[in-house]
C-alpha cells in the first residue's frame, strides 16, 4: 500500500468534475470503498475505467445481476461438477480445490499488484447483498470454509460501487463508504465531454446541438430527459448526417436519439407548437446560465 | 473539531454516524481538505453523507454553521413549489406595459412579503398574487419590469455560497418526484413465500438426495422453484373534481403501481369523491361500469392489501348524511362514513393517501371530513416519504 499517494485527476477520455476527483481521491486514500450513484448516462462504469487507466492499474469487473450472491464474488464451489466427476471418476475428486474458482473479489485479493475493483450496479442484488459483502471489504479477507483455507488481500484494491439507486443500501454498509453523486453536468462541463469524445466538431453546431439539448431537458414534465451519452449519440448522428447547425434548433432531427418515450414526444411537440417556445429565445440564456 | 458541525448536520436530519466522523478526523488528519473551505465542503460531504436526498439538508447544515445563513426555508419551498406548474411566457403589449413605470424596489419588497403572508396556494397568469405568466410583480414567465423573479439561478462561487444555493432541494425525499422513487418505496411491499409458478431454478438439496438414493447412488439433481411475492393490492381512486389538481402525481402513482410486477395481484377501483353502495370500475364513475361494493368485498378477500388515493375533502353532508351523495342522481341511503368503516374493517391491511401536503390537513376547507376518514384509515401524504410509510404500514396488521 505504498502507493496511497498515487492521484487521480481525470483521463485523457474522461472528464471528472473537480468534485469527483476529490471524492476519489479520499476513497483511495482512506482505503474505503467509493459508492457513485447519478441519473443513468452519466458515465458512472467509465469512471472505474477512468481510474484504472488514471492511476495505470487493472481493472477487475463484477457485474451484478438480480440473482448474484455475495459468495459469489469471493469464490464459487462448483459441487454440481464435483459430483458428476465422482460418479465417473476421471479426476481427481477427492482435491476439493479443484473445484474452488475465485469470483472478482477473490481475483482481486490475490492479485500481486494493486487493483480497480468495480462492482458494477451493486443495487440490482438482494437487499441484503452489500451487508453480506460488508465483512471482507472492511478487513479484506475471506476463508474458503471447505478447504479451510484464508484468502487475505495482497494489496487493498481500490473499491468502486455504482448504484442506480433501484433499492436502498443499507445503513452499515453506507457508513464504510465514501459516497459521490454524479450530478448533472453543466453546460460548460458537457462542452468539454462532447469534445472528448468529437475533437474536430464545429463549433456552431456544437452550441446548437447544446441549447437544444438544455432547452428539451427543460422541459418540464418529461418522463425520461435525455442523458449525456445519448446527447453524444444524439451529435454523433447529426454528423454523420451532414445537418447543417442552423437546422438543429428548427427542425430537431434525428429526435428519437434523444427522446425515447411516446409521452415525452407528444410534449416535446406540444412545446414547438407553441409561437415562441424554441431555443431562439432560451437557448443562448439557458447556456450561461447552467 | 467543528464538533458542532455534527450535532447542526444532526439537527438537521442528516444522519451521520460516528464511524463516519472518525473517518472525516482521520481525512483532516491528512490534510485532505486541503486547508480550504470549499474542499471542506467536498470532503465533509462525501464521508458523511450517503445519499442524494440528504444533499439539500446537508447545505442548509454548512450553510448555517459556517455563515448563520437564516433561510425561511417553509415558506420559499412552498413559494417555488407554486411556480412548478407554469404556464408559457406572456407577451406584452406597448399599450399594457404603461401602467407598469411607476415602481420603487422598497415597495416591491414590502408588497412581496406581504403576498407571502396572504397568498394560500398556487396562482398562475393573474396580476397580483406569486405565480407564473401574469403581469404580477412577482414569480417568472410573467411581464413586470420590476418584478422580483423567484425561481432564478445563481452563480458558482464560494462553498457557502454553494451551499446557500441549495442545488439538490429537488432530491429530499419528502418532495413528491418521479415515478421511479414510487416504484422503489412499493418494493418494500413484499411477502416471499410459497412455491407455486415459475421455472425450477434452484438445486433442491433435500429431494436430490432422496432421488440419488433412490436410484441406488447415481446421481440425479432435483430442481425447486424460487419464492414468490404473494402480496395483492387493490387501489381504490378518487375520481372527483378535486383530484384534478393532483393528477399529475396520482398518475405517477398509478403508473409505479401499475409496472411493479412483483404483486400477485393487482386492482384498479374508482369512486366519486366518498364510497357508498357502488363502486366503479373505470375513472368516469358512470352507473354501468358500477359494481356493488358488497359484492367488491365479496370478491376480494381481506388478504389485499386496500390502497386508497383521495384528497379526504368534501361537504360533511358527503359523508355523514344518508342521500348526501354529491351526484345529483345518486341516492345513498347510508351515509359514506358507514361504508368507509364497512370497507376498512374487511381489508386487514389499508391505508389511505392524500395528495394534499400533511401540513394542510387541518387548516383546508376539508379539514373536517379529513379528520374523520383519518379516524378510520391511517392516512399519508402522497410522497415517497408518505408512500414508504405507506407501504410500512401496510406489511403490519392494524
Amino acid at each position: 500500500m505504498q502507493e496511497q499517494n498515487a492521484f487521480f485527476g481525470g483521463t485523457e477520455d474522461y472528464i471528472a468534475s473537480e468534485e469527483l476527483q476529490n471524492s476519489v481521491n479520499v476513497a483511495v486514500s482512506l482505503g474505503r470503498p467509493l459508492l457513485i450513484k447519478g441519473e443513468p448516462g452519466t458515465g458512472k462504469t467509465m469512471l472505474a475505467r477512468s481510474i484504472a487507466d488514471g492511476l495505470g492499474k487493472e481493472l477487475l469487473i463484477w457485474n451484478i445481476k438480480s440473482t448474484t450472491k455475495a459468495k459469489d464474488g469471493l469464490y464459487i464451489y462448483d459441487t454440481v461438477q464435483r459430483l458428476y466427476d465422482s460418479q465417473f471418476g476421471d479426476h481427481d475428486v477427492s482435491d476439493i480445490r479443484h473445484y474452488i474458482k475465485m469470483g472478482k473479489i477473490g481475483e482481486a485479493f490475490l492479485s500481486e499488484k494493486r487493483v480497480v475493483l468495480l462492482i458494477d450496479e451493486i443495487d440490482k442484488a438482494d437487499i441484503e447483498f452489500p451487508n453480506d459483502l460488508l465483512w471482507e471489504l472492511d478487513i479484506m479477507t475471506f476463508d474458503i470454509t471447505e478447504t479451510g483455507e484464508t484468502v487475505k488481500a495482497k494489496h487493498r484494491p481500490i473499491v468502486i460501487i455504482t448504484s442506480n439507486a433501484e433499492k436502498e443500501l443499507p445503513d452499515a454498509f453506507l457508513r464504510r463508504c465514501i459516497f459521490h453523486y454524479i450530478a448533472f453536468p453543466d453546460a460548460a462541463m458537457m462542452q468539454r465531454i462532447v469534445r472528448v469524445h468529437h475533437p474536430d466538431l464545429q463549433q456552431k453546431l456544437l452550441e446548437e446541438a447544446m441549447a437544444a439539448f438544455y432547452w428539451i431537458r427543460g422541459i418540464a414534465g418529461l418522463q425520461k430527459k435525455p442523458s449525456t451519452s445519448e446527447l453524444l449519440d444524439w451529435v454523433q448522428a447529426l454528423v454523420v448526417g451532414g445537418i447543417s447547425p442552423e437546422k438543429i434548433g428548427k427542425e430537431l432531427p434525428f429526435l428519437g436519439v434523444l427522446i425515447k418515450k411516446d409521452q415525452d414526444f407528444n410534449a416535446l411537440l406540444q412545446r414547438l407548437q407553441h409561437p415562441d417556445a424554441p431555443k431562439r429565445t432560451t437557448g443562448p440564456g439557458i447556456l450561461r446560465n447552467w | 473539531m467543528f464538533i458542532n458541525f455534527f450535532y447542526m448536520l444532526k439537527a438537521h436530519g442528516v444522519p451521520v454516524s460516528i464511524t463516519e466522523w472518525m473517518m472525516l478526523m482521520e481525512a483532516l488528519g491528512r490534510g485532505m481538505a486541503l486547508s480550504s473551505l470549499s474542499a471542506f465542503y467536498h470532503l465533509a460531504r462525501a464521508v458523511l453523507v450517503k445519499s442524494e436526498t440528504y444533499y439539500d439538508r446537508y447545505d442548509l447544515a454548512f450553510a448555517g454553521y459556517f455563515k448563520g445563513i437564516e433561510t425561511p426555508l417553509e415558506l420559499t419551498e412552498k413559494v417555488l413549489q407554486w411556480l412548478e406548474k407554469a404556464l408559457p411566457p406572456r407577451l406584452i403589449s406597448l399599450a399594457e406595459r404603461k401602467q407598469f413605470e411607476n415602481w420603487d424596489l422598497e415597495e416591491l419588497r414590502r408588497q412581496l412579503e406581504r403576498r407571502l403572508r396572504e397568498q394560500q396556494g398556487e396562482h398562475h397568469g393573474g396580476e397580483k398574487w406569486i405565480g407564473t405568466g401574469g403581469t404580477s410583480p412577482f414569480g417568472h414567465s410573467g411581464y413586470h419590469p420590476a418584478g422580483v423573479r423567484i425561481g432564478g439561478e445563481a452563480v458558482n462561487k464560494s462553498a457557502v455560497k454553494v451551499a446557500a444555493e441549495r442545488n439538490f432541494r429537488g432530491f429530499r425525499t419528502d418532495e413528491t418526484i418521479g415515478v421511479r422513487q414510487f416504484e422503489l418505496a412499493l418494493r418494500r411491499l413484499r411477502q416471499l413465500s410459497s412455491k407455486v409458478e415459475g421455472p425450477k431454478e434452484e438445486l433442491d438439496l433435500d429431494e436430490t438426495i432422496q432421488e440419488t438414493a433412490d436410484r441406488g447412488g447415481l446421481l440425479h439433481l432435483a430442481w425447486a422453484r424460487s419464492r414468490k411475492n404473494t402480496v395483492k393490492v387493490v387501489l381504490i381512486m378518487d375520481s372527483g373534481g378535486s383530484m384534478v389538481p393532483h393528477l399529475r402525481i396520482c398518475s405517477r402513482l398509478f403508473t409505479a403501481i401499475h409496472r411493479s410486477s412483483h404483486f400477485k395481484d393487482l386492482r384498479f377501483l374508482y369512486f366519486h369523491n366518498c364510497i357508498y353502495q357502488h363502486i366503479y370500475l373505470d375513472a368516469a364513475c358512470r352507473i354501468d361500469s358500477a359494481l356493488r361494493t358488497e359484492d367488491f368485498l365479496r370478491m376480494l378477500g381481506p388478504d389485499y392489501k386496500a390502497i386508497f388515493l383521495g384528497d379526504a375533502s368534501m361537504a360533511p353532508s358527503e359523508l355523514i348524511m344518508p342521500g348526501g351523495s354529491i351526484d345529483w342522481y345518486y341516492n345513498n341511503e347510508e351515509p359514506g362514513i358507514n361504508w368507509l368503516r364497512r370497507i376498512a374493517g374487511h381489508f386487514s391491511h389499508a391505508v389511505w393517501l392524500n395528495p394534499l401536503p400533511a401540513a394542510y390537513w387541518d387548516r383546508t376547507e376539508g379539514t373536517f371530513t379529513i379528520n374523520m376518514i383519518r379516524e378510520v384509515f391511517p392516512m399519508f401524504e402522497l410522497t415517497v416519504e408518505g408512500l414508504e410509510k405507506a407501504a410500512k404500514k401496510l406489511q403490519v396488521r392494524k
